[in-house]
């Protein structure tokens, strides 16, 4: 269960949520309404006042690096910072678990050792995505994750972010395609230009023989 | 050792060619000739008041005086450090870790050279002493100037690669090895180019100046040789201290990216 409690990002109210485990919560609202920098703030990595809970767990209770190892912040441009992407694996990597997670999102195994500025905007997007869920974060906090995505491989996503919830992740989910929010989320948070925040619980999408 | 002194009258003769160099600027409308006047007179006002200050020290020969004037090099080349970033970075903290990481290389590599290497009675004379601080603390600060550079420009370039290591869950200083290790072989390169290119490109100014002084060439190649050794050792460890500081000046307790802290973004 990760729980948000009077959290003070940028210009916006304090928010307060709570996320259940299998549960996704879409974050909307229009460029600059802060979506980002509350996901950024919920993984520690801008300081924000207030409080996140993981399991009645504060994130300052603990070391910022085991708290990310939790609560997983993926970005909507992921950074590399080595040649290779198999190189921004750890070497603990199950390679059985590692070549599945490929395949669920539509990555040929071997772009792992191209040389990563050859791989295409989409490809390293979903091969971020691996990297981020390859020890199997608890929390998925997901900017845009299909945002340069064609059809094809959103569909693939959307599915590998279905499983997580059946796994039983938390997600938080931003994302500008009204119908891949429909499909996932639980609950919608919405940040408006005033920053006012009219959340709502719609039906549950995902349900056990969903996949 | 005998060597030719020079008279006020062979000094008068020597800015004689900066005189002319302001003359020509002006009859060929350059409109150098403010900013070679005032160049020449900060030089003869500074290099004056230092041959004096340290007349008065090695007189003095104190080791407090000879302390407190150390401090101030120190504390100089600490300014000088932050005043050659591309990107203005202040306060305090970096400038401690300019400041400090000269301070540190100074103290040890200055000590073990006057102590361990030459050995002058007392270990303490000024003459030794300050004349090697300086050539170490000017190597330094040129290294520790570039290392501080790259580590604040690689941070801001490859801000989304370091977040991205973070928010995997690694440590402030795993997040920013790459940039130290880049950061730490931009600080060494001028040493290691000195060191590769001297004697034949250029005869360095200490060798010169004992040459001219009456030392026998080959003693005088001893002690540079002695001296690049120390001021290498002293730029590689400041050069390292340095990577690091600016690596935790760039991030906080929370082994977040704090570049807005700095006016870096």
């Amino acid at each position: 269960m990760l729980r948000v409690e009077k959290l003070k990002v940028g210009g916006l109210p304090p928010l307060s949520f709570e996320v259940a485990e299998a549960e996704c919560m879409s974050i909307e609202g229009p460029s600059g309404s802060g979506k980002t920098r509350l996901l950024r703030a919920i993984a520690d990595l801008d300081d924000a006042p207030g409080y996140v809970f993981l399991d009645g767990a504060e994130r300052r209770e603990m070391p910022a690096p085991q708290w990310r190892r939790q609560v997983r912040y993926f970005a909507a441009e992921p950074g590399w910072w080595a040649a290779t992407a198999r190189e921004h694996f750890p070497a603990t990597a199950d390679p059985e678990r590692l070549g599945r997670l490929l395949d669920s999102v539509g990555i040929e195994r071997s772009l792992l050792d191209q040389p990563i500025g050859q791989l295409s905007t989409g490809e390293r997007l979903r091969m971020a995505l691996v990297r981020g869920l390859i020890d199997e974060p608890r929390v998925l906090l997901l900017d845009e994750p299909t945002g340069a995505l064609d059809q094809q491989s959103r569909a693939l996503v959307d599915e590998l972010i279905k499983f997580q919830l059946l796994a039983g992740r938390v997600v938080l989910l931003v994302s500008h395609d009204p119908t891949e929010v429909e499909r996932l989320a639980h609950q919608r948070l919405q940040l408006g230009e005033t920053g006012r925040r009219t959340g709502s619980r719609s039906q549950p999408v995902v349900n056990g023989s969903a996949i | 050792m005998n060597y030719v002194t020079l008279s006020w009258l062979d000094l008068a003769a020597a800015a004689v060619l900066i005189v002319f160099n302001g003359v020509l600027s002006w009859t060929l409308r350059l409109g150098l000739e403010r900013s070679i006047a005032i160049a020449a007179l900060r030089m003869l006002v500074q290099l004056g008041a230092i041959g004096f200050v340290l007349k008065f020290i090695f007189d003095q020969s104190s080791p407090f005086v000879t302390a407190a004037f150390a401090l101030v090099m120190v504390g100089v080349a600490g300014h000088e450090v932050l005043a050659r970033q591309e990107t203005r970075i202040g306060g305090w903290t970096a400038y401690g870790i300019g400041a400090g990481t000269l301070f540190c290389v100074g103290l040890v590599a200055t000590i073990y050279c006057v102590t361990v290497i030459i050995g002058p009675q007392p270990w303490y004379d000024p003459r030794y002493l300050l004349p090697i601080l300086g050539m170490i603390l000017g190597n330094a600060l040129t290294g520790v100037s570039l290392v501080l550079n790259a580590v604040t420009q690689a941070a801001r370039r490859e801000r989304a690669a370091i977040e991205g290591r973070l928010a995997l869950g690694e440590s402030r200083f795993e997040a920013t090895s790459g940039v130290v290790v880049h950061a730490v072989k931009t600080g060494m390169m001028p040493i290691l180019n000195a060191m590769a290119a001297t004697g034949l490109v250029t005869l360095p100014g200490m060798m010169t100046g004992q040459i001219l002084a009456g030392v026998d060439p080959v003693e005088a190649a001893k002690y540079q040789i002695m001296i690049m050794f120390v001021i290498s050792a002293a730029t590689a460890l400041g050069v390292m201290l340095a990577a690091l500081g600016g690596a935790w000046l760039i991030t906080d307790g929370r082994h977040r990216l704090r570049l807005e802290a700095l006016q870096l973004v």
